[in-house]
């Protein structure tokens, strides 16, 4: 039976598409089949990330309009030939979007795929509704800082109350994944504290991915940091957290500040 | 007008019935003159000397009693009323026994899970209990007072319609903003003292008060 995730986070710039692309390859990775499908009609950076711009023909709104087959237009992942890519349309607006036109291709893509990941776009309004209104599982990504974590309070308790599982009755599992940690922050005590957030979430931890130059690179080159870098920290957090998506028991670790030798002999920190 | 009742032997099973009839409809008797025809009873008939004590136990006032003949206990009322006119036969309606209306049940509204941002519970009618925290951004309004159970991160408007004696409860006070009766404090005007602590909240001459609530040692 195949799972529709929505990464969803209200506020922009939190890390949804890069979430989403390392979360999709990583699921991949394991042999499942994966689509990562982009909700950000007008701003669509997905295929960026995951470095299929330069063959996208056709769109998830050529889809919904019935311009193309879902077929045509998704996008076949060169390193995972078991990933695939459904891009956003960069000229329309999310006008565009039907419900009933989403409702056909999530269905359709059930049929093909084992995960359907949503990258939603940010915000409350009708894009990120239809990116959350089939989800069976939302990954709630929140940085550790309080405007975050507001805008992600509003976006859970939409999903308890919008989405097709909330109408009918039922709940959307919902997931935290606490992105951008920086270790060196939170030492001195100037980010908000993993439980902090806990508490005022009241949702289940998936992972805790720290600030890295990694993600950043990986998103530059449009390789997902878990097939670029698979060693590094952050790559690591993301292979956890996908483990947990699939029900598996793995102990959260907290990033920790990596201090040298010289700064341990000189109880130097960082200004 | 006066009502006639013509009790029956056997008369135990004539007073049952005429308890019965009073249970059904209580109140049809009440400030009506009654007259008790002994036409069909007669001196050896079993109960009789107690039957216009019997009538009267049940709540009948009797005014006077007809054809008493010889009958013992009946003399006291003998002929006491003259010229009496007959009327027709009245049909005793059976109106539902006055049970009093249950009381209205109690108007509150309880929240079990937390009030997230952007949410808003209002509730003009009564109080509000929530369970579990009410968000930043989050907004609680209640016609009487507010009872939280997590924290209250968010606002929180008692006695919304004009009710002074409203107030407000919180496990721990992160408030954007409180307000009683139209009277209201923001985050900033509130002792910094309180922050993350159980609140009392409530109003005292058109000024919003707020005091720590000792749970531990039940004071408040």
């Amino acid at each position: 039976m195949a799972k529709v995730v929505v990464v969803t986070s209200g506020k922009g710039g939190v890390g949804k598409t890069t979430s989403t692309a390392a979360i999709g390859a990583a699921l991949a990775q394991s042999g499942d089949k994966v689509v990562v499908v982009d909700f950000d009609v007008g701003l669509r950076n997905l295929d960026l990330v995951m470095g299929a711009e330069r063959r996208v023909v056709f769109d998830l709104i050529n889809v919904i309009q019935g311009d193309a087959k879902l077929h045509q237009a998704l996008i076949r992942d060169k390193r995972l030939e078991n990933l695939s890519i459904l891009p956003a349309s960069q000229t329309r607006d999310k006008d565009a979007l039907t419900s009933e036109g989403v409702a056909n291709v999530i269905a359709e893509l059930k049929e093909k795929f084992d995960w359907v990941l949503c990258d939603s776009p940010a915000g409350i309004e009708r894009g990120p509704a239809l990116a959350m209104h089939h989800a069976d599982i939302a990954i709630v990504v929140t940085n550790p800082e309080v405007s975050s974590v507001r805008d992600s309070d509003r976006i859970i308790g939409l999903l308890d109350s919008k989405t097709a599982r909330a109408m009918r009755g039922e709940r959307v599992e919902k997931h935290l994944l606490l992105t951008r940690y920086d270790p060196a922050r939170a030492a001195r005590g100037d980010m908000l504290k993993v439980e902090d957030v806990l508490e005022i979430l009241s949702i289940p931890l998936l992972g805790i991915i720290p600030e890295s130059q990694e993600v950043l690179r990986a998103s530059n080159i449009g390789v997902p940091v878990t097939l670029n870098a698979p060693e590094t920290s952050p790559a690591r957090a993301y292979q956890d957290a996908v483990r947990r998506l699939r029900g598996e028991s793995v102990d959260i670790v907290v990033p920790q500040e990596r201090r040298s030798f010289v700064d341990r002999l000189f109880g130097r920190r960082v200004a | 007008m006066a009502f006639v009742i013509a009790p029956e032997a056997p008369l135990a099973g004539w007073l049952e019935a005429l308890r019965a009839q009073m249970l059904r409809s209580p109140g049809f008797f009440d400030a009506r003159p009654v007259i008790v025809d002994l036409a069909a009873v007669n001196a050896g008939t079993e109960g009789i000397a107690t039957l216009i004590a019997d009538i009267e136990a049940c709540g009948i006032s009797v005014i006077d009693v007809e054809n008493v003949r010889d009958i013992p206990g009946a003399d006291p009322w003998k002929r006491r009323l003259v010229g009496g006119r007959e009327g027709g036969t009245v049909e005793i309606k059976e109106s539902a026994p006055v049970v009093p209306p249950p009381p209205p049940p109690p108007q509150f509204r309880m929240i079990e899970e937390l009030v997230r941002s952007g949410q808003a519970v209002r509730f003009p009618q009564g109080d509000v209990t929530v369970l579990g925290a009410v968000s930043s951004g989050a907004e609680v309004l209640a016609g009487g007072s507010i009872h939280i159970y997590g924290a209250l991160r968010g606002r929180a408007i008692a006695g919304a319609l004009g009710f002074a004696r409203a107030r407000i409860f919180c496990r721990r006070l992160e408030a954007e903003l409180v307000s009683i009766d139209g009277f209201y404090k923001t985050s900033e005007d509130m002792d910094p003292a309180l922050r993350g602590k159980p609140v009392q909240i409530w109003l005292e001459a058109g000024r919003i008060m707020m005091a720590a609530q000792d749970l531990a040692a039940g004071r408040i």
